[in-house]
Parts: structure tokens; sequence; C-alpha cells
């Protein structure tokens, strides 16, 4: 057993290892593609964050390999296109269409006017990060619904294996997490919150993994959380009660501070949107950061080439460590930030289902 | 800058798949999932209940066997002592009964040997007097072969008659 542990350990950090020389390789193809001009490891780490039309997987020989996506969009003046977005490699402009390089739209599909201008069609292409949303979506699905399965088949003996583990999981976040923070009636919304849990841990998890399945930057972009920070704040909305409500407009405060000016009041109202804002807020940047961080530490083998072979090789070993070790902390950031998620949108859910005060 | 500003195309998709994913998953995974540990649960507190139910009411049984045991035990006991002396009154009753029988048997023995004793006695009797008879009577006839005799014999008896009837 003690042996079989140690391989898995050392399995695990190979991978890690493993994981940065494919980043590292990566960022050697697109440093070496443009290195007459200054190499801007802002504009890099930028990149690899935002979404895109394509899935990138790596530059062999000055040739890009990557996976060219659906492009979907409509204009008024164009109707519907659908066409895949490796046109765009052929020739930069396809059907009028072409990918702004820089200005307000910047690696976004425009559409050019005649009179010289562009203007940003409806666009509900497949991107990167569509993809990404799609398959660990998928992957969600069939994990969990295997699972649930395995009840049906076999009834609720106790579980073995994976299912036993996804089990242990499920049961953890629901009786540690939703229930002490959404109180009574947890049982309605717990499904929604297990939900949120797996969806944000898995698209987390799945972030971090450097090649094609994996390595979409879902979590870390701001639609994505504000899709989920508006349905916890709807929940929240929704069920809150008439004690809620009014502790939002009449709360138990002197009555010089809620009228006339309802000074208390505004701050309650504003406090209800900086609530999702901060959830939004708070995944967001930390999976962005997390991103960031990798990229940054693996550039430092290219950007410390110019210091000579010594330095280099030095400044290589510290990016291997330390990315093993930020690796292993994304790791456990993304637990956390799916932890944090689901907990505080129990605890709102909580707070909105505040029952009178007895007095 | 585009990374704070959520995408529109983007927005479309994630409705749509995030609404499928609670879609499928809030209604036919995790509900069944939790509801089946609960059930788990559930009937893992109800075998322990029972279980303790179960033991209980063995304990219960055994004891009651116990006394059960017990009282069958003081049963045969008294049984067994009940039986002894009824075997021994009977043993009494039968030897009283046998000495009662003996000593009338006995009794009506002897009363028998004293009858037959006197039977015998009386057919002796009978017999000397029958064989004395008969002596007589030889005698007399061997005596009353003479006329003579035997007119003395008449005059005597006459004689005799007569003065028993004076």
């Amino acid at each position: 057993m003690k042996l079989k542990y140690k391989i898995w350990f050392l399995v695990a950090l190979l991978a890690f290892v493993c994981n940065t020389l494919v980043r590292a390789q990566d960022t050697a193809k697109v440093e070496s593609s443009s290195e007459k001009s200054a190499w801007n490891v802002r504009d890099f780490i930028l990149e690899h964050v935002s979404d895109a039309y394509e899935w990138h997987i790596t530059t062999w020989n000055k040739r890009q390999i990557s996976i060219p996506l659906p492009v979907i969009i409509y204009s008024k003046t164009a109707g519907w296109n659908v066409f895949m977005s490796n046109k765009f490699k052929e020739q930069s402009v396809y059907r009028g269409f072409t990918i702004a390089g820089e200005g307000k739209y910047k690696g976004k599909i425009v559409e050019l006017k005649e009179n010289g201008e562009s203007a940003r069609p409806f666009d509900v292409s497949i991107t990167k990060v569509t993809l990404s949303l799609i398959i660990n979506s998928l992957l969600l699905i069939v994990i969990i619904m295997t699972t649930a399965r395995s009840y049906k088949k076999h009834g609720f003996g106790a579980k073995k294996g994976f299912v036993g583990f996804m089990e242990m999981f499920i049961m953890n976040i629901n009786d540690e997490v939703i229930k002490p923070c959404v109180g009574n009636d947890y049982r309605r919304y717990s499904p929604y919150l297990l939900t949120v849990f797996f969806f944000v841990f898995l698209n987390n998890i799945m972030g971090t993994l450097p090649m094609f399945p994996g390595g979409g930057n879902v979590t870390g972009n701001i639609t994505i959380t504000f899709v989920l920070a508006i349905i916890t704040f709807l929940i929240v909305n929704i069920s809150g009660t008439k004690e809620y409500w009014k502790e939002i407009f009449w709360p138990e405060v002197p009555t010089w501070l809620k009228a006339p000016v309802p000074l208390i009041p505004v701050i309650e109202v504003v406090g209800m949107f900086t609530k999702p804002f901060a959830l939004m807020i708070r995944l967001f940047a930390n999976m962005i950061a997390g991103h960031s961080i990798t990229l940054g530490l693996v550039t430092l083998i290219f950007v410390t080439v110019s210091l000579g072979p010594a330095m280099n090789a030095g400044m290589s070993a510290v990016s291997i460590l330390l990315s093993v070790f930020i690796g292993l902390l994304e790791l456990l950031v993304a637990f956390l930030q799916a932890y944090i998620f689901t907990m505080l949108s129990a605890v709102f859910i909580g707070l909105a289902r505040v029952k009178p005060h007895r007095k | 800058m585009s990374l704070l500003t959520p995408d529109s195309g983007l927005l479309f998709w994630m409705l749509l798949t995030f609404g499928i994913v609670v879609f499928i998953l809030a209604k036919y995974g995790f509900p069944v999932i939790v509801k089946m540990v609960e059930e788990r649960k559930q009937y893992i507190n109800d075998s322990l209940i029972m279980a303790e139910k179960a033991r209980t009411e063995l304990d219960k049984v055994k004891a009651e066997g116990e006394a059960i045991m017990d009282e069958a035990r003081k049963e045969h006991l008294k049984l067994m002592q009940e039986t002894a002396k009824t075997q021994e009154a009977l043993i009494n009753e039968a030897k009283e009964k046998a000495a009662i029988e003996a000593d009338k048997l006995i009794a009506d023995a002897k009363i028998r040997i004293q009858e037959e004793k006197n039977e015998a006695l009386r057919e002796v009797r009978r017999q000397v007097a029958e064989l004395s008879v008969d002596i007589a009577e030889k005698v007399i006839k061997n005596k009353l072969s003479e006329e003579k005799e035997q007119v003395e014999m008449i005059n005597r008896l006459l004689d005799e008659i007569n003065i028993s009837k004076s």
C-alpha cells in the first residue's frame, strides 16, 4: 500500500513538472515566432487568459497548431454567417469580417463597413471558453449522473471506489456547507448550490491542466462568474422573506437614520447588489490571477535568456520549482474558490430566509 | 478593458449550458444521491434501533427462559419430594395393611387350628365311644351266649328299670 502511494505521489509531481514544461514549450514557440518585435509578457499573458476564436495548442516549426472553432455571427447587412475560424488564417478579411487587431474591439470579430468604420456584429461563436464550458459541463453531467445511476441500479448500499468518493464529496458539501449556512429549509436550495459547487470546482480544475480538453480559463472569465452571481442574486431576492425586505427598507435603527433621508435603506439596497458583485469579482479575480501567475513564472525562463546562460539556467530551475508550487496552490485555490462561492451563496440565501426576531 | 466586460455571445452560451447543467443535475443528479444517502442513514439508524430492541427482547426472553427453568426445577424438586413422600406413605400403608392382614390370617389360622383340633378331639371321642360300645357289645355278646346269663341279664336290667321307676 505504501509503495502505491509513493508511486502516485511521484506521478503527481511529475505531472506538475510536465505541466510547467508544456507551458514553457508553448511559450517558447510564441516567443521565437515573434522574436523581432520586443516580446511583451503582459500581452502574452493577457492573450492566454482571454477568450479566443481558436484553441491554440502549440506552435511546431513556426506553424501554429490549433483547433479551429465555429464562428457564428449575425449582422443586419450580412445576415447569419457560420464558418470555421481558420478562414481568418488564410485571409485576414473573410466575408467582410475580421478580427480587430486593436481599438475598442481588440481580439473580437468586427464587420468592416464601407465607410471604413468597423462594427461589432451579434456574435455567438463557439469560442475557446465556450468549448471549454461545454466540455466541462458534459464531463460534470457524466460524472454526477454516473454516481446517481449507481444508486438507482444498486440501491443505497455502501459505495466503493469513485462513486464512494463522489458520495463523500457531495455529502460533505451538503452537510458541512449548505446545511449550516442556509438553515432549516436547505433542502430546497441544496441541488442548485451543489451544482454550482461542482460546476465551479470542475471548471477550476480543468483550467489548471495545460493541454487541450483542459486549460480553458472558464471561471476566470467575467461572463461566467457574472451569470453565476446573477443567478445567486435572483435566488436570494426571490426567496427573501417579509422580514428580509423589512430589514432593507425599514430596519430597526433610530428613526432619523431612515427618515426623511433613507440613509440605512440606501446602504442596504446597495448591499443587495454588492454581495453578488463581490461573488462575481472574487471568483473571476482569483482564477485569472492563478493563471497569470503560472504563466508569469513560466515566462521567467524566456525573459532571463538575455541575462546569459548561467542566470537563465538558475532562473529556469527557480521557475520550475515555483511553478510546481503554484500548481499545487492552484489545486487548493480551485477547491477553495468553489467552496467559498457556494458557502457565500448559501449564507446569502440563509440571510434572506430570516425569520422575524422575537421581542 | 475587454477582460472586465461580459461578452454577449459567451453570456448566451453560458446561460444555455449552465441552464441545462442545472436542470439535469438539480433534478436528476444531486437529489437522487442525497436522498439515497439519507435513506441509507435512516436505514442504518432504524437497523440500530431494531438491533437494540432485539437485544433487549432477547435478554428478556433469556431471563424469562431462566425463570421458567428455575420454576421447572423447583417444580421438579417439589414433585420428587412429594413422590418420595407418597411412596413412603404407600409403603407404610402397605406394610401396615400387610401386617394387619398377616395378623388376621394368623388369627384365622389359629381359630381354624383350634376348630380342627376340637373336631379332631370330638372325632377321637366319638370313635372312642363307638369303639367302647363295640367292645362292650362284643363283651356282652360273649357273656350272653348262655341262656342263664341272658335271663340273669334281663332280670338285672328289669331290676334296674324297676329301681329307677320306684
